[in-house]
């Protein structure tokens, strides 16, 4: 009786921790899942793609917490996450971890998506709204609904990044069943999320798209950034298809919602 | 200055008159040219576009006939980029904004699609709009109202033009127009879609094949809801939906736009396209216009991230409210 408890408890023990070992596999390497091909032969990612986290209110674990906007109550508070970040906490230059509390603190101020800035990289990937891969063989375009952002992934027809701006300069490659984004040319007004973590202009960003199942991707960012981080970081989060049969990107063009916000100060008064 | 201006302007006239020599050629040539095929046999419109022209969408007065001679077209095309280029007076409010021609702006250094037509609408045959309809009157005169209730240009930033605002500008359309500057355009295919981004405030129109239906009238978007079907080597694209607030030379939320793309050559896609909406006109009326490739990229136009002007023109306005306000009434002063 005894005996085959012990033994028992053992091969629990073993099974979980073989369980865990070829869980650790399973994430570190690509899964043996092979998406359907493109009808130029290359893995085919198209489609209507959506993160479901709150990466975009914290890439860090974080817990639930108050709507930073009082009358928006429970409908805007803040939803808890593991955060999607690998590691931790995020490896910032004290200076700008002194930027970022400071971002955090004045966040409805200074965060960009309040004002409907264009949303940086990889930002734009995980803001809870689609986006849409459609894939040629010269061009991969990431069409996203959130402010019309749109990155054109060049995988022929590379060049340096010729300025900088808000969704930086995009070279892309297959490896294998991944697609890779090395993206530069960032300029330093986007952040990462709600919570003020940020950037500079020597963002330089690598995401490998990578299908993991018929309606779901892995997505893997590497982030490096000298100027704000003390070594390059990485994320990663599942990005789910959007099956319904007319799922497609609608606008949300959210210049004129802001305007009352950014201008309303300076509208002509009545009694002038 | 003139030099590089009289350089520029014979340069234009000579690639105009290869260009209509080369259109007469096309035209007998036109049958054999195979339109490549996407990966997926999909006709290949894929590339770089623009839509610049001077040709005015309604003919002018002046003219009577549908077609220039290539001779008339290159003099037509100069008259108009004089117009577009003529400098401003130093020291005038005009002369504050930009000059277009320094910063390669203006169309005479754009790729040119250019045609020999007198004007883009080609049905009505007199290439006019056709005659407003009494609801049409009825819809103008209440945006006239509704304008004038919004007040002055700068009194808020609503009450100003819709591409200072920078939320839509004239190339996304549909129907794609000249955008006055950079009307670039590319196109990307990809199994059962046709994606179309516009340079002016990167705008994007990604068209289902699929033969979905529209969605529910209560959805309505600035640049409407755009359904695509091949015809043949006719890309048909079908838009509904539009929400009415950029209306198109007065053209209404209830406006389908019908628009047909065909490449006719290696770097030429002929773009044509129909209006009909009841609502304003009698009847529909029809362009026939060009894209020609050009060479990319586009890069990002992040108009309303960096609107100084709008910005800096509200500010202005509201300083000379407070001069006006200050300054001593006359009555006080005698």
């Amino acid at each position: 009786m005894m005996g085959n408890r012990f033994l028992s408890r053992v091969t629990v023990v073993a099974i979980v921790a073989w369980v865990a070992v070829a869980m650790t596999l399973v994430t570190a390497q690509t899964p043996g899942y092979k998406a359907p091909r493109a009808p130029d032969g290359k893995p085919n990612l198209n489609g209507i793609w959506q993160a479901i986290n709150t990466a975009n209110w914290d890439i860090e674990a974080h817990s639930a917490a108050p709507s930073p906007v009082l009358e928006l109550g429970a409908a805007g508070a803040v939803p808890g996450g593991l955060g999607v970040v690998e590691g931790g906490p995020l490896p910032y230059r004290p200076e700008a971890l002194a930027k970022r509390n400071e971002n955090r603190a004045n966040r409805l101020k200074l965060d960009p998506e309040v004002k409907c800035y264009l949303p940086g990289v990889p930002r734009a990937s995980y803001m809870g709204f689609p986006f849409q891969i459609i894939q040629s063989q010269k061009h991969v375009m990431l069409v996203h609904e959130y402010a019309g952002a749109v990155r054109t992934v060049y995988m022929t027809d590379q060049v340096e990044a010729p300025a900088d701006s808000w969704m930086g300069w995009s070279n892309g490659r297959w490896e294998g069943e991944s697609l890779v984004v090395d993206t530069k040319g960032f300029n330093d007004l986007s952040w990462f999320d709600r919570a003020g973590n940020f950037h500079s202009d020597a963002l330089h960003v690598v995401e490998r798209f990578t299908a993991r199942s018929a309606d779901t991707l892995n997505y893997e960012v590497t982030v490096e950034d000298p100027k704000v981080f003390t070594r390059p970081w990485k994320m990663s989060m599942p990005l789910y298809r959007r099956v319904e049969p007319n799922a497609q990107i609608l606008e949300f063009r959210c210049v004129e919602f802001v305007e009352d916000l950014l201008y309303g100060h300076l509208r002509k008064q009545p009694s002038q | 200055m003139e030099g590089i201006r009289g350089t520029r302007a014979s340069r234009s006239l000579a690639a105009l008159v290869i260009v209509a020599v080369a259109s007469v050629t096309l035209a007998a040539q036109a049958p054999t040219y195979k339109v490549p095929r996407t990966p997926d046999g999909q006709p290949d419109l894929q590339g770089f576009w623009s839509n610049a022209t001077y040709t005015p969408l309604e003919r002018p007065d002046s003219v009577t006939k549908e077609f220039y001679t290539p001779a008339e077209a290159a003099a037509a095309e100069k008259a108009a980029a004089a117009r577009e280029n003529a400098e401003t007076e130093p020291g005038t409010v005009a002369d504050v904004h930009y000059d277009f021609t320094q910063f390669g702006l203006d169309r005479s250094q754009a790729t040119l699609a250019r045609t020999l037509r007198t004007s883009l609408i080609v049905d009505p045959k007199n290439g006019k709009l056709p005659p407003v309809t009494a609801e049409g009157k009825r819809i103008l005169a209440a945006r006239a109202e509704e304008a004038k209730r919004l007040g002055g240009r700068w009194d808020s930033a609503q009450s100003n033009q819709l591409d200072d605002r920078c939320i839509i500008m004239a190339g996304p359309g549909p129907p794609m127009m000249d955008a006055a500057y950079n009307s670039n355009y590319h196109i990307v295919q990809a199994p059962g879609y046709v994606m179309i981004l516009t340079e002016m405030i990167h705008d994007v129109r990604i068209i289902p094949l699929d033969g979905r239906p529209q969605p529910p009238e209560s959805v309505r978007q600035w640049m409407g809801v755009s359904r695509g079907r091949w015809e043949g080597d006719t890309l048909v694209v079908v838009t509904t939906n539009f929400n009415g607030k950029n209306p198109l030379r007065g053209s209404t939320e209830n406006m389908t736009v019908t628009e047909r793309l065909r490449r006719v050559a290696e770097d030429t896609i002929e773009y044509n396209f129909t209006i009909d909406d009841k609502s304003m006109w009698e009847r529909p009326w029809s362009v026939e216009a060009v894209m020609r490739q050009t060479a990319g990229p586009l890069f990002e136009h992040a108009c309303h991230e960096g609107n100084r002007g709008l910005y800096n023109t509200l500010v202005g306005a509201r300083l000379e409210d407070r001069k006006a306000a200050d300054a001593p009434s006359k009555t006080d002063s005698k």
